[in-house]
């Protein structure tokens, strides 16, 4: 007998907690950029278990657009932040506050 | 009673595999939040992303492990140590100032809660509804024929706007990489330049050619 599914979700689930938790303590942009990437690879665990619990493809087919978006979203984020840095000189997200009222 | 009886019946080797690639997991995690240098956080981040991928081996996604390994921890972290070494921010981060003061304390708390509530549920059942009809993981092929038979058959539309969505990303990164020449630019370019003509008609030849030098670079 394999492992059971769902302890395969829970692990997944404190990942995600993990990296929401960075999400919110941490203050360097890229950290906080990595964090996101930890929650993305904990919502493609979760995919895969359910695909194999349901033994039915279509989880590991989202999980392959999940990593094409988060290439994506990581080349125009990395852009983004090295062109904060170009006017800033530091990548502190407490530092980015122009829109405050 | 019904844990003891469950760890018996699973396969040793799987167990064994489960256990080392969720603590490698949890381990990497923890080193990413952790870590005050952001080098060694995309390291630990490379160690949860390996992790994972050796999950999904074991949970018979070998074509996402092998695409896990390749695209996140040889493509995307690589491009975090880029960014890191070429921003120099790989030093430590000012945590003095702090303008919400409550925000670690409350991000912790909420934490706990959420570990709490997903241990409540994994005392449960969960819910996994009914199976789809996309196509089976394991139908007598192989993963990757099974994978490969749904993107280009039922998910063929989303995967050609994947296609269109690479292209406006690396023309979003060219756009937001590449440095316009705003007017300021052009007039400090040519403050510089003036003054450097001043300075080579001033000073002696050696401190104008090394002048000159510097804002060549």
């Amino acid at each position: 007998m394999t492992i059971p599914g769902s302890w395969y979700l829970t692990l997944a689930a404190v990942i995600f907690t993990m990296g929401a938790l960075g999400l919110l303590v941490r203050r360097n942009v890229l950290v906080m950029f990595m964090c996101i990437e930890l929650m993305l690879n904990a919502v493609n665990l979760t995919l895969v278990t359910f695909s194999r619990m349901l033994g039915d493809i279509g989880g590991q087919v989202l999980v392959f657009f999940v990593l094409v978006v988060a290439a994506a979203e990581v080349v125009v984020g990395l852009g983004i932040i090295v062109s904060i840095f170009r006017r800033r000189a530091n990548v502190t997200a407490d530092d980015l506050h122009l829109l405050k009222g | 009673m019904t844990g003891h009886l469950l760890l018996t019946t699973i396969a040793l080797p799987d167990l064994f595999t489960f256990i080392f690639a969720g603590l490698a997991a949890l381990v990497g995690a923890g080193g990413v939040i952790l870590a005050r240098n952001p080098v060694h956080s995309a390291l630990m981040l490379v160690m949860t992303l390996f992790s994972v991928a050796v999950l999904f081996v074991e949970q018979d996604a070998q074509f996402l492990a092998a695409v896990q390994v390749i695209v996140y921890a040889g493509a995307i972290v690589v491009l975090f140590l880029f960014v890191i070494m070429l921003l120099g921010v790989d030093r430590r981060e000012v945590i003095q100032r702090d303008p919400l003061p409550a925000q670690r304390p409350l991000a912790v708390v909420a934490a706990i809660l959420v570990l709490l509530e997903i241990g409540l549920l994994a005392r449960s059942h969960w819910s996994t509804g009914q199976p789809a009809v996309v196509g089976p993981t394991n139908g007598g092929q192989t993963n990757i024929v099974e994978l490969a038979r749904a993107v280009f058959t039922t998910y063929l539309l989303p995967f050609e706007a994947t296609s269109a969505l690479l292209v406006i990303a690396v023309l979003g990164a060219v756009v937001l990489a590449r440095r316009a020449a705003t007017p300021t630019d052009i007039v400090s370019k040519l403050n510089t330049e003036s003054s450097d003509i001043l300075v080579e008609a001033v000073a002696d030849p050696a401190l104008s050619s090394d002048d000159g030098q510097r804002s060549h670079q």
